[in-house]
């Protein structure tokens, strides 16, 4: 029997039924992100080769990949997050809600306050835990009083089921919580401005099994009213809270299925070595 | 029996920490010396008297009372013209400039921190004396705040390439624009240090003496006023120092300990304004 082979294939074929996931412009309307063969650039590095992918509303998509195999990098295309970064270029189109959202005259700050971001190692500002959450509120001018802008604060944090840890310490400094504190925080924060997507960079990967257990039972709960699209290295995790996977490999998109069948019978030999442990 | 590289290791640990240690130790006593030097000098001439009255001839006391007083509205004013350019022209540099005129600017400042301090008096003299035809405390705060501007813009600068960039990106990702993730996230989270910067700024030129012969020139009486020349501690001393008497000598010593407490205590006050509350 040959051992398992620990390295990552260089040479494969995109299959077939990957570069047919091109959306029909009726498709492509019914879903809230419809993605159509997007490149990406790094300078001279490509980081994207052709991506075209279908996000549903409400549900929880999950990219898993090795590292290195774009899915953080095509997450942060989903909110222009990566027009920040120096000598990097889009090719194709991204439609949320049927516009694109590359096209001229796109309004960036508008998109992000439609698609919240949660990153992978929690952020959140040196001010009080009330001013966190209240911050993307306040910039956006979303509400209209103090008792206004209280009772959103407080539902974001219910909703990041952090409420009961933090109420009587509002005031203090976001700081002062703990790492998965911190991460449901920022969840928080996200949720505050009431986007109606919201991206996660591996949110928990820099968290214990029990806050990661948190974290993730709160994102089946959100799925109820966000649709979510998360990126995760930990394969148990895309599995445990996500409707749809997609594999990444490379800059190229290889499959895209329900999860179940992802993890017990998916299409691609690719994705079966990758999922099994074989490489990556 | 420890092997020879054992051995070795412990002896260089050893020596190390010896001549890390007794350097620290001379650094720190020689500032040590020069404030007990200068308290034991100074003490002896300082009284209440001493702090509040203008001075007077020899033989008859007199005091640094204007002095105190001058140079603080001169550390005022210099502070208004040299703290907002310098905090600015910091943030551009980390936030905006990037580019190659932002390198130009980097390069700028820099040779204008360089620039004696003199010079500077003497450029202030030409273009802000001459043309008002009296030396003047506005004058006087003009230099100093030019030499505070590149100082403050480079720690500025420094402190807020410092603030992580997942900071920015968070308020980014929260729909804010540029303008108020700089405003609201990064110098706040960069405060405490740009406010250390511009302490060491103003402890530095509170310790000018030259750029002020030529401006702020100096005076024997309390002014109240932006368009005449002004007392100042630093000239004061070394006017007394430079004298031949014994008297003016000792109040030169006192006024000196009077200008050390003085930025202390302000380092002290800033600091605890600044520290850090989250």
């Amino acid at each position: 029997m040959a051992m398992p082979m620990k390295i990552l294939p260089t040479k494969f074929e995109v299959p077939e039924r990957a570069l047919k996931n091109v959306a029909t412009l009726e498709a492509a309307e019914k879903s809230k992100i419809a993605v159509q063969n997007l490149n990406f650039y790094y300078g001279q590095t490509q980081a994207l080769h052709d991506v075209s992918l279908q996000i549903p509303e409400k549900i929880v998509m999950a990219f898993i990949g090795p590292s290195g195999c774009g899915k953080s990098t095509f997450l942060r295309t989903l909110n222009r997050m990566n027009d920040v970064i120096p000598g990097t270029r889009v090719q194709g189109t991204v439609l949320m809600d049927g516009r694109d959202i590359y096209a001229s005259g796109t309004d960036v700050v508008e998109l992000r306050r439609k698609v919240g971001m949660v990153f992978q190692k929690s952020n959140p500002f040196p001010k009080s835990i009330f001013d966190n959450v209240a911050y993307g509120l306040r910039i956006n001018r979303l509400t209209a009083g103090k008792a206004e802008l209280e009772e959103r604060v407080e539902q974001a944090l219910i909703d990041a089921a952090l409420w009961n840890e933090v109420k009587d310490r509002l005031k203090s400094s976001a700081l002062s919580l703990s790492g998965g504190q911190q991460q449901r925080l920022c969840i928080a924060r996200a949720l505050a401005i009431r986007p109606e997507v919201v991206l996660m960079d591996e949110p928990a990967s820099a968290l214990d099994p029990v806050a990661t257990h948190k974290i993730e039972e709160l994102i089946v709960e959100l799925k109820k009213q966000y649709t979510i699209v998360i990126v995760t290295h930990n394969m148990q995790q895309a599995a445990r809270v996500s409707d749809t996977t997609a594999f990444f490999l490379m800059g190229k998109l290889i499959e895209v299925n329900p999860t179940e069948k992802m993890f017990t019978a998916p299409d691609e030999k690719l994705t079966e070595d990758y999922i099994t442990g074989r490489f990556g | 029996m420890l092997r020879k590289a054992d051995q070795f290791r412990r002896i260089s640990s050893s020596v190390m920490t010896t001549v890390t240690a007794s350097c620290t130790f001379v650094a720190v006593g020689i500032l040590a010396v020069i404030l007990f030097y200068i308290a034991m000098q100074g003490v002896g001439s300082i009284n209440l008297q001493f702090l509040i009255d203008s001075p007077r001839p020899v033989g008859e006391g007199g005091g640094i009372g204007n002095a105190i007083l001058g140079s603080m509205v001169l550390l005022g004013l210099s502070s208004l013209i040299g703290l907002p350019i310098g905090i600015a022209v910091g943030v551009y540099l980390a936030e905006l400039g990037t580019g190659r005129f932002g390198g130009l600017v980097r390069f700028v400042v820099d040779t204008l921190t360089g620039i004696p301090s003199i010079v500077t008096g003497v450029f202030v003299y030409a273009i802000v004396v001459l043309p008002l035809k009296h030396f003047s405390a506005l004058a006087g705060g003009i230099a100093l705040g030019l030499i505070m501007i590149p100082i403050v813009a480079r720690t500025t600068e420094e402190m807020i390439k410092l603030v992580p960039h997942s900071l920015r990106e968070g308020a980014l990702a929260l729909g804010a624009p540029q303008w108020r993730v700089t405003l609201g996230v990064v110098i706040p989270a960069a405060a405490s240090g740009i406010a250390t910067g511009a302490m060491l700024a103003v402890a530095r030129v509170s310790g000018e003496t030259a750029p002020l012969l030529f401006t702020a020139f100096g005076s024997r009486f309390f002014s109240y006023y932006l368009d005449q020349p002004i007392a100042s501690l630093t000239v004061q001393i070394y006017n007394y120092a430079i004298s031949p008497y014994d008297e003016w000598h000792a109040q030169a010593w006192a006024a000196t300990l009077v200008l050390m407490t003085l930025i202390l205590s302000v380092n002290i006050v800033v600091r605890f304004l600044t520290r850090k509350r989250f």
